[in-house]
């Protein structure tokens, strides 16, 4: 930081400062997704990925109620879409894990920054 | 009363307002609502009315949170993405603020009931759906097929598509309440522990040390806690308008 300038020279003075200031500046986190799961690792993510597991199933099984409540098919709606939102909530995990390919699938890899695919 | 642990969640109601027999009390909730907006509000002008070149330490602040949400929508959702920008930073700082505000002692944590983390999530996905079917009409529902699936299997996983886009809300404003909600419960109980330890004399006083250096561990994690929630909210918030913005892709 100590470097010597010129009196006047304001545009060394600002690089130097400019330097300066990015050694100081710790590093910026490039992934945006996750870096919630670093701070309290463990209990975060585990806080993270059991929500939404348990949101698969409970939105499965009030779809299947609410279905069921409408159109008077007791229990089928409710069976159905409860397995429904099993494998939505196995999706939502793995999706949430990185492991799966967001929402719009496929074509997504490669430069298109995206925080899932990590 | 003192060490019930729940206690600190109950709703009163400061002004009660009865309109064709529907409850529009002004409650505790309501106030620290305006609080928080308040709050907020006028840390944000305060902070940036001076307008210096070389801000001052709290207009770095304001600032830096700018700058924060500003990078994290860009990088989740693309420049075009900026458009939501108030949206995003008013969910931030609202969520943020009433996580902080209810670090207070004897103040009321707005976000640890899930009516209002559920509000704010429908909000967002209300806007997901509105945006994507007002800019792409029909073509947004190819966020719900994937590519290269057999034909035979694409009933079901447009099912489960569908399912797992609905369980976004609750899993979104689940994840904020219980955050709150446990961390405020655990909290009251450790710091309760002291109280009553320490009326069994003595002896319960030295062993009230270890609660009471729970207590002051877990005040440091609810802050990290407080920010990290209103930050995870953000950043699904962007994601869920990436999704408005470019289904399909």
């Amino acid at each position: 930081m100590a470097k010597q300038h010129k009196p006047g020279d304001l545009d060394g003075r600002r690089r130097g400062l400019e330097e300066a200031l990015a050694a100081r500046r710790p590093k910026k986190p490039e992934d945006d997704g996750h870096a919630n799961t670093r701070g309290v690792s463990g209990y975060g993510n585990a806080l993270r990925l059991s929500s939404e597991f348990i949101a698969g199933i409970v939105v499965g099984a009030g779809l299947g109620w609410f279905i069921d409540r409408m159109a008077g098919t007791s229990p089928w709606g409710l069976i159905v879409f409860l397995l429904l939102g099993f494998g939505a909530g196995v999706l939502n995990v793995l999706r949430s894990a990185g492991q799966v390919a967001e929402f719009g699938a496929g074509a997504r890899e490669g430069s298109d920054a995206d925080p899932e695919e990590k | 009363m003192a060490t019930d642990p729940i206690h600190q969640f109950e709703i009163s109601r400061i002004i009660p307002i009865e309109i064709g027999g529907l409850d529009f009390s002004f409650t505790n909730s309501s106030a620290f609502m305006v609080a928080t907006v308040a709050a907020a509000g006028a840390f944000l002008y305060l902070t940036t009315s001076s307008r210096g070149l070389i801000p001052s330490r709290l207009q770095s602040i304001s600032e830096m949170t700018y700058e924060f949400i500003a990078s994290m929508l860009r990088d989740a959702a693309g420049s075009q993405g900026m458009r939501f920008f108030p949206l995003v930073f008013s969910l931030f700082m609202f969520v943020l603020m009433a996580n902080l505000l209810g670090m207070f002692p004897y103040f009321f944590t707005v976000t640890s009931h899930i009516v209002v983390t559920f509000a704010l999530a429908i909000l967002v996905i209300g806007t997901v759906l509105v945006y994507g079917f007002w800019k792409h009409g029909f073509g947004f529902l190819k966020l719900f097929v994937p590519e290269g699936v057999p034909a035979v299997l694409i009933p079901l996983v447009v099912a489960i598509e569908i399912v797992s886009f609905l369980s976004r809300p609750v899993s979104l404003s689940v994840r904020l309440f219980a955050n709150m909600l446990a961390g405020h419960i655990t909290l009251k109980v450790f710091a309760g522990f002291v109280t009553s330890l320490g009326a069994l004399g003595v002896a319960g006083a030295t062993g009230a040390i270890l609660p009471l250096a729970m207590t002051v561990a877990l005040t440091g994690l609810e802050f990290l806690v407080a920010f990290l929630q209103a930050y995870v909210f953000a950043v699904l918030t962007c994601m869920y308008l990436n999704d408005a913005l470019h289904p399909g892709h």
